[in-house]
């Protein structure tokens, strides 16, 4: 009961310095959670990859494209369940800062591997109808504030000119871990183009999308892929969803690890921070620890008064600081949406922010309780006064 | 002198403090013996050793040699946690200080050694109203410590000194920092516990008034003890 008590008015006795050292752990919880969830987001792709679909692209490149002839023969090596294809556009809306992915894709098939996407059936079906119709994910479409209907102009990067699609559909995702800010058109809309400009690039696809029947198998069909065009003019490289993504991350690891070192770093920094209230706690109160080792309390009380206290101080940080991570991952979702479409606190985000917070408060009552409690009586008796 | 038990019975007793590579001798063959519900001072001049004394026999601070037996039982043998269990059962603590918690009440200050005891709510309550009543505190066990006057705070650390009944009660300068008036009232209220209780108190004063208030007063000078019973004791 006391003790409780003890602790809790304790922590709040030097009512500034405990409120300076809260607002610091509860800053360093909100920049470390927020940091945690930069590197999910980081790898969020990765982690709505299934496991029983694989990219096939061409073994040089990802920017050398396939002949859509490969897709036949695709199609009849054993395992693969269905194929479709795709091709990155990287057109620009407006202005470059509006970036958003968007890429050709052979629509019926293509969506159809990817359960996870939910468009209502009669965008689908309009979509299908209209060979320059386009499908946009619902936080893409919210951002530029688009409707059914709307034509959308997008400057060609990789394929020059001004290229006009008509929004047919709006999908959102199964869960919160699905891109919904993705915008998608028909290839055949694409090919023809290119084909009526005479341009490269026609009858190519950047990638292929695959289907297995089982992901125990995606080795072995990955393998019967690759061996098919072997010594073909544009040999491939077959992976699973989850390689293909990972190799997009693996070009930027170190700023993942960066990342990741800053984040681990702000604890360390916050660390020292609370070991150091905690200590100047320790010092103005040896005389009171004394006064209860000479009323009998044992070095078990004092570390609870000095570990608890320290708790209370760091937790209570911690808990703003996790509170104050939603709203800020929202805004910072809302703001970044073109670099981290799926920005979710993740549960083991949270878990980490405890583990953190309570990290931080034992290792700062470490020093201070064993001084505490070694501290002779009479020496500890002899600063009262 | 009178024919009472002993409850402090100290011999050969030595003590002395490291400062830097030399040994400064604090305690020099102290034999001492105290009876039970005896009143006694301890003075002398500064760092003649009589907190040092006051320590030892409390139970915060080891000697050099010698025995301390109190109640029968040698302190000297026991280890720490066994000292940090016998101080919590057997001593009572006045400081000149005071030494509360300023962030418990009156109330829980006294009430604060007795959650060693094993004690329930119900009787940690009905004994610390007890001592709180003795001391004529009721109406203040409420307050904190920063709402009392020095002499109410000093009657508060007693209530907390004799709440768990100890068999000697230990007070260092009990009246130090304390008015005249104040003074009197305490040294008062330590007679009480003596004549009314039995209780057996050891202080340690500067002051010759509170001093005489003690049955016997012993004087260390450079660690030598020398005890004069007082004439009407």
């Amino acid at each position: 009961m006391h003790v409780l008590k003890l602790i809790f008015k304790n922590a709040f006795r030097h009512k500034l310095r405990t409120f300076l050292t809260v607002l610091g752990v509860t800053i360093a919880i909100l920049a470390f959670g927020l940091l945690r969830t930069v590197i999910s987001a980081w790898y969020a792709g990765v982690e709505a990859s299934s496991a029983s679909r694989l990219v096939t692209r061409n073994a040089v490149s990802l920017i050398f494209p396939l002949p859509l002839s490969y897709r036949e023969k695709i199609r009849q090596i054993e395992g693969v369940k269905g194929v479709s294809y795709g091709t990155w556009f990287g057109g620009i809306y407006i202005d470059e800062k509006n970036f958003f992915a968007n890429y050709a894709m052979e629509p019926k098939t293509y969506l159809e591997m990817y359960p996870e996407i939910i468009i209502p059936p009669d965008h689908m079906a309009a979509f299908l109808r209209d060979r320059k119709g386009a499908v946009a994910g619902r936080k893409l479409v919210e951002r530029f504030g688009w409707k059914i209907g709307d034509i959308i102009t997008l400057k060609g990067t990789i394929f020059p000119g001004n290229w006009d699609f008509v929004l047919r559909g709006i999908y959102r995702g199964r869960d919160n871990t699905v891109d919904e800010t993705a915008f998608f058109f028909q290839w055949d809309y694409l090919n023809e183009t290119l084909k009526k400009a005479g341009r490269s690039w026609t009858g190519q696809v950047g990638w292929y999308l695959i289907v297995i029947r089982d992901p125990g198998i995606a080795a072995d069909v990955s393998l019967r892929i690759d061996k098919t065009f072997k010594n073909s003019l544009a040999e491939t490289l077959t992976e699973t969803e989850k390689a293909f993504q990972l190799s997009f991350i693996a070009m930027s690891e170190a700023i993942v690890i960066a990342i990741q070192l800053v984040s681990f770093v702000i604890i360390f920094i916050i660390m020292a921070v609370v070991a150091n209230t905690m200590a100047m706690t320790a010092r103005e109160r040896i005389g009171e620890y004394a006064v209860f080792k000479t009323l009998g309390f044992g070095g078990l009380h004092i570390s609870g008064l000095i570990f608890g206290e320290s708790m209370v101080i760091t937790m209570t940080g911690g808990v703003l600081g996790i509170l104050l991570t939603f709203p800020a991952a929202k805004i910072f979702s809302e703001t970044l949406s073109a670099y981290f479409p799926v920005f979710n606190v993740a549960t083991e985000t949270i878990y980490m922010d405890i583990a953190a917070s309570f990290l931080v408060a034992s290792i700062a009552g470490i020093f201070p309780a064993w001084r505490a409690v070694n501290i002779r009586i009479a020496d500890g008796l002899r600063r009262i006064g | 002198m009178s024919s009472r038990p002993l409850i402090v019975r100290i011999r050969n007793l030595f003590k002395s403090y490291r400062r830097g590579s030399q040994m400064l001798p604090v305690l020099n063959d102290i034999s001492l013996d105290i009876e039970e519900a005896e009143f006694m001072a301890l003075m002398g001049p500064s760092g003649s050793g009589k907190t040092t004394l006051l320590n030892l026999i409390a139970g915060i601070d080891r000697a050099d040699s010698g025995t301390i037996t109190v109640g029968g039982l040698d302190i000297t043998t026991l280890s720490e946690t066994e000292l940090a269990g016998w101080r919590a059962n057997h001593v009572g603590f006045i400081f000149q200080f005071y030494n509360l918690i300023p962030v418990l009440t009156a109330f829980e200050n006294v009430e604060l050694p007795l959650l060693l005891s094993g004690l329930s709510k119900k009787e940690r309550i009905s004994h610390v109203e007890t001592a709180l009543r003795m001391v004529n505190l009721s109406d203040r066990m409420d307050h904190y410590p920063g709402q009392l006057s020095g002499g109410q705070q000093q009657r508060v650390a007693i209530a907390r000194a004799v709440v768990t009944d100890p068999t000697i009660l230990v007070a260092d300068e009990p009246t130090g920092d304390l008015d005249r008036v104040s003074a009197e009232d305490i040294l008062e209220l330590m007679e009480r516990l003596v004549h009314e209780l039995g209780k057996t108190v050891i202080m340690v004063t500067h002051d010759p008034r509170a001093a005489n208030k003690a049955h016997v007063i012993s004087h260390l000078d450079k660690g030598v003890l020398n005890a004069r019973p007082q004439a009407d004791f």
